[in-house]
């Protein structure tokens, strides 16, 4: 043996330490992994070695090369062995390596359970420290079954501080594997929000913010605390914590954000540091504070120090903030415009990008002009950027948001050279076309300016729309001509194909209106040069890749070849060219295809072919298919008649699912879709001022336009004072209308952005889906738990003399449980009996009521007690022994269900379901159902020869759905309920119940 | 969402980790696609750039020291001014415990880094913020060894 030893630490001189192989590897930077193989193997020979200072240092050097990416999982049991070594320097080595590699599925963390209930209860605190930072890293379900009444232990009888704080932190962590373990530590984390010791509690409040955030309406009860806490602790970090759990509960609970503001603003004045003060400015912005107008500014203001601030952070965060605001007071940003504007000028591109996305919002009818003028000053400094690109898509986003609701000049709009000009638009633009041609007519004059850098961006786009108007329009043309040459040049080789394309065809087009202008002349020789011109620039589109150019050029090539004899033979040919392109393309209203009538005898809503018919489908499981394409139907698409025929069928249709028991519908959010589905009618129609001389020759600067429309505003604004003076005259008489839609409304400059607040509708049966928006994958879901407690319980007890003598002094006394609690008077102990209010004559009854505290319902009690009495004649102490039974049963409310509510219920999927098999009951069906209607307190939501659908409802408002079939002397019940165990005690009751009799 | 740190890294401009603390599970493979993705993100950000960047479904809260960069990855509604706070500290420790901290005293006291991340976060929470309460408890513990 002693000879083991000694060739043991020879060996180990031998050996490689930490610092060894980290410059080994440093060494052999080219053959890292060869070097790091040949070092592994050598591990794996100190992992067999019995002596645990090398099986430390080789776990030690295996937690390095875990970190650079290398597989030690097979090393799994060595480190377990370090970790229980009785040496904390390897102990910790153990831990830490297992920390790092272990995880759920590592098989040999169940053989570490002993060894970590010894460390945490060790007396030495730093093995409970390693223990409790491992855990927390590692720990997975069955650990956490295991060690939560040790840590519970550490949490309330931790003698030490520092063991107390971490055993708080960690609770969280074992809450969230084995959840059953939150009801009964619940009470002892409450009372740490109230420890001494300011690490406990800021610990506590880690906790309980992150249990809230789950489930916040459980906490709301706690709401007063952590006032207190919010108005006491000076420590940041917990105020933050705090900060954000009142933001979650506010929703909640709306009163609180009246109480909370004042706090807050205090905080924003106050606090130096900047994490507080954002995070104070974040949940006062958050929405629920809206009604304070005052701190809203206040934000505002605090914001602007942040955006003024050197420190590109706050910058950043001061925009992101700002642009939260400015979903809900846009007045209040607005007015901060200049300050975002200069935002544009931000070394870093995520800054300039916020500001961008700002001034998004921040567009009005008033300073469209004004910001897209300094954009556009923008994209020039920023020439050959992705940043560029990023500013001419904003600026066209800008300009057509809405539907282009804020352009209130579409004269200035065209003039711009980026906006977008969908030939679709430029139609609907009717009024200004013989405006937008001329600009667009100078706009392809000038496309060489363009190119240069169009190819990358979007800036190519417009002369695809440019040409086309110029083509279809041509008539409008000041130097057709002029216009054709340019859409001509060789350098429109360059463009992207299908712009190319749009060329081709529209000089055709421009061809012909220039040969009708000429030919009226006398000299014919003109026409003749125009086609010639044609004849000499289309060969070289002809040559184009591009399929479609090639074969349009080519087309029309033959056309102009064909034209040029006839004109050599003096034929006039303009009136037959001109035919080719004839016929005027007539503005199309977005509403307009409702106005084709639909022909007679087709009806889009018939099948075409006979749907399978639903009640057929009963082994299919129905899914919510049908109800999701509900709105889709039914949005109005023809005329009136179809409308009311469309109401009629869904009537029907819902006549019909009523009426078929094993329709399951969607949930109430489908539903109201079609009664407010947006309805083209409320695309703005803009008016277009035609005061402006529609002839600029050139491309006119933006500012004429800004400086045009100021005037024309103030002028109209001067109208609309004296027309609004007589409006609140009206109103003073009592016949206010709600609004005037005449054309001074439209020029009213609205917010930007409007709130629209849709109430839901719900049936009255239906079911609170609070639950609607949780994932069911979400693994932080099985924290949701009904927290309302603790819970009061009346209890009446019959006290029956059966004897001869008189009772006296009767005392009631129960032995409380970590549950359930009999509440006796203040100032007694726990163990204090109560006294009955009353003596017992003999053969008498009365009855007395005791109140119990019961903190969850969700299992059944059992409670041992004692009644003590003196019989009057003997004077002698007697003592009877009982016990309570609070069956799951009990917290049961009969409460009726329809049974559509029911169907929601179980569609939801929020419950999880279970199933028990009753056999040799013997019994009518009807018997056997008004037997769990009276001992469980169920009421039968419906019932279908030899089966029935069944509800109850906890105290806590658990849903239980029970479906009870019955076959010869089976029964069979296949429950759901959103509370598994509370489910699973009430099934054995009702068991329990039948096994009876 | 969860206000807790998913995870704390410390890399090095060529990609080396230098410390990784995992407060989710996250298995092998996955790890080391976060610590690849995390310093692609972050590594071609300069100094004009702000400290934090979008990350997969959270954020991560970096400041950059000399050659290393130490990341925190969190929820997107959390405090980026809270964690950037927290990093500076968790930095200024280390300097106060190695005395003048650099990339070689990480490497080769790579535990010990452990130990001090474990000293002042827990969990995914912070756990202590006091400079002289953390190193008095490093104090005793390597007094241990």
């Amino acid at each position: 043996m002693a000879l083991k030893i000694v060739k043991g630490s020879i060996d180990r001189m031998f050996d490689k330490n930490l610092q060894d192989l980290v410059r080994g590897i440093r060494n052999h930077k080219e053959d890292e992994a060869k070097y790091i193989s040949t070092c592994i193997d050598e591990i794996k020979q100190e992992l067999k070695q019995d002596n645990i200072a090398v099986k430390a240092n080789a776990v030690c050097k295996l937690t390095y090369l875990q970190m650079l990416g290398y597989d030690v999982s097979w090393a799994a049991f060595n480190i377990v062995e370090v970790m229980s070594s009785s040496k904390f320097t390897y102990k910790r080595i153990g831990y830490l390596a297992a920390s790092q590699c272990f995880h759920e599925s590592t098989d040999v963390i169940m053989l570490t359970t002993n060894q970590i209930r010894k460390d945490l209860s060790s007396p030495n605190q730093y093995d409970t420290g390693v223990a409790l930072t491992g855990l927390s890293c590692f720990v997975t379900p069955d650990l956490a079954r295991d060690l939560a009444n040790d840590i519970m232990t550490l949490v309330s009888h931790g003698d030490c501080v520092k063991r107390k704080r971490c055993s708080v932190l960690i609770m969280y962590k074992v809450f969230l594997k084995y959840p059953e373990s939150l009801r009964p530590a619940f009470p002892r984390l409450k009372e740490k929000l109230e420890d001494p010791d300011p690490g406990v509690q800021s610990a506590a409040v880690n906790v309980i913010c992150e249990l809230a955030r789950r489930n916040p309406k459980n906490y709301l009860s706690l709401a007063p605390l952590f006032f207190k806490l919010m108005t006491s602790s000076t420590n940041n970090w917990v105020l933050i914590k705090i900060i954000k759990l009142f933001g979650a509960l506010t929703p909640l609970e709306p009163r609180l954000g009246k109480k909370l503001i004042e706090p807050l603003t205090n905080l924003i004045h106050s606090t130096s540091a900047m994490s507080l003060l954002y995070e104070c400015v974040n949940t006062v912005i958050a929405g629920q504070y809206c009604s304070s107008v005052g701190s809203v500014v206040l934000c505002v203001q605090k914001l602007r120090i942040l955006i003024e601030d050197s420190d590109q952070n706050l910058k950043y965060l001061g925009l992101l903030a700002m642009s939260k605001i400015l979903k809900t007071h846009p007045k209040s940003v607005q007015s901060h415009k200049d300050l975002i504007l200069q935002c544009l000028d931000d070394k870093d591109e995520s800054i300039r990008l916020r500001a961008l996305d700002l001034l998004y919002g921040m567009v009005s009818k008033k300073n469209l002009m004004e910001i897209v003028k300094k954009l556009m000053l923008h994209v020039d400094k920023a020439e050959g950027t992705t940043y560029r690109d990023e500013l001419l898509t904003k600026i066209i986003d800008i300009c057509s948001q809405s539907n282009y609701q804020y352009i209130t000049n579409f004269e200035w709009s065209v003039s711009q050279p980026v906006t977008p000009h969908p030939p679709g638009i430029s139609v609907s633009w009717w009024t200004i076309r013989v405006f937008a041609v001329a600009q667009m007519a100078t706009l392809l004059d000038n496309a060489h300016l363009l190119t240069g850098s169009m190819q990358r961006n979007g800036i190519c786009e417009v002369l695809y729309a440019a040409a086309w108007i110029c083509g279809e329009f041509s008539e409008h043309l000041e130097n057709p001509l002029q216009t054709l040459e340019a859409m001509l040049r060789p350098k429109v080789a360059t463009l992207p194909g299908h712009i190319q394309a749009v060329y081709v065809q529209n000089a055709a087009k421009l061809f012909a209106t220039v040969l009708k202008s000429q030919e009226g002349n006398t000299d014919s020789t003109t026409a003749q040069e125009t086609s010639q011109l044609m004849i000499d620039r289309l060969p070289l589109f002809v040559q184009s890749a591009n399929l479609e150019v090639q074969e349009r050029a080519s087309c029309i090539l033959q056309l102009v070849k064909y034209i040029q004899k006839l004109q050599q033979k003096d034929v006039e040919v303009a009136e037959e060219v001109i035919a080719l392109f004839a016929g005027e393309l007539n503005p199309v209203a977005p509403k307009a295809q409702k106005k084709v009538p639909v022909p007679e005898g087709l009806d889009l809503d018939a099948w075409i072919n006979e749907p399978p018919s639903e009640s057929e489908s009963e082994d299919e499981q129905p899914k919510a298919i049908f109800a999701k394409e509900e709105p889709k139907h039914s949005r109005p698409r023809h005329t009136e008649v179809d409308e009311k025929e469309l109401a009629r069928r869904r009537e029907a249709r819902k006549q019909e699912q009523a009426n078929n028991p094993f329709y399951i519908k969607a949930s109430p959010s489908s539903q109201k879709v079609y009664q407010d589905a947006p309805g083209v009618e409320h695309i703005p129609v803009v008016q277009i001022d035609l005061s402006v001389p529609l002839k600029v020759p050139g491309l006119p600067m933006s500012d004429q336009y800004v400086k045009l429309e100021e005037e024309r505003r103030q002028k109209e604004r001067a109208e609309k004072k004296k027309k609004e003076k007589k409006k609140r005259k009206e109103k003073r008489s009592g016949r206010g209308k709600k609004h005037d839609s005449g054309p001074e409304s439209e020029e009213d400059i609205t917010p930007a952005h409007m709130v629209d607040i849709v109430t839901e509708e719900m049936p009255e049966n239906a079911l609170p889906s609070d639950d609607d928006d949780k994932d069911p994958n979400d693994p932080h879901k099985i924290l949701s738990l009904h927290f309302f407690g603790p819970f009061q319980v009346v209890v009446s007890v019959i006290f029956e003399n059966k004897c001869d003598s008189f009772l006296k002094s009767m005392e009631f006394n129960v032995l409380d449980s970590l549950n359930s609690k009999l509440q006796r008077p203040e100032g007694s102990g726990p163990h204090d009996g109560l006294t009955v209010p009353f003596q017992l004559p003999p053969g008498v009854s009365n009855e007395a009521r005791f109140v119990f505290t019961v903190q969850s319902i969700v299992m059944p009690q059992k409670l041992k007690g004692t009644l003590t009495f003196i019989v009057k004649d003997s004077s002698t102490h007697e003592k009877l022994d009982f016990k309570l039974h609070f069956t799951c049963t009990s917290y049961l409310i009969t409460t009726p269900c329809y049974s559509d509510a029911f169907a929601k219920l179980l569609e939801s999927g929020d419950l999880k379901g279970s199933s028990v098999r009753l056999e040799g009951v013997n019994m009518p069906f009807h018997h056997l159902l008004a037997r769990i209607c009276f001992h469980h307190h169920f009421s039968v939501v419906e019932r279908i020869d030899s089966c029935a659908s069944m509800y109850s409802r906890s105290i806590q408002g658990h849903h239980v759905c029970l479906l009870v079939k019955t076959s010869g002397q089976t029964v069979s019940i296949d429950a759901k309920c959103d509370e598994p165990t509370l489910l699973g005690n009430v099934l054995d009751e009702i068991k329990q119940t039948f096994s009876q009799c | 969402i969860i206000w807790l740190i998913r995870f704390i890294l410390i890399q090095n401009r060529a990609g080396k980790t230098r410390l990784a603390k995992w407060y989710m599970q996250f298995d092998d493979d996955e790890k080391q696609k976060l610590i690849e993705e995390v310093h692609a993100v972050v590594t071609v950000r300069d100094a004009k750039h702000t400290n934090f960047v979008e990350f997969r479904n959270f954020k991560i809260i970096y400041r950059r020291y000399a050659g290393l960069y130490f990341c925190i990855c969190v929820d997107v509604t959390d405090n980026n001014l809270a964690y950037l706070e927290g990093i500076h500290n968790f930095v200024e420790v280390l300097n106060e415990y190695f005395h003048n901290v650099c990339e070689l005293d990480l490497v080769f006291n790579f535990y010990k880094v452990y130990t001090v991340v474990d000293e002042m976060f827990l969990a995914g929470e912070i756990r202590e913020t006091s400079q002289t309460k953390v190193l008095k408890q490093l104090l005793m513990l390597q007094s241990l060894e």
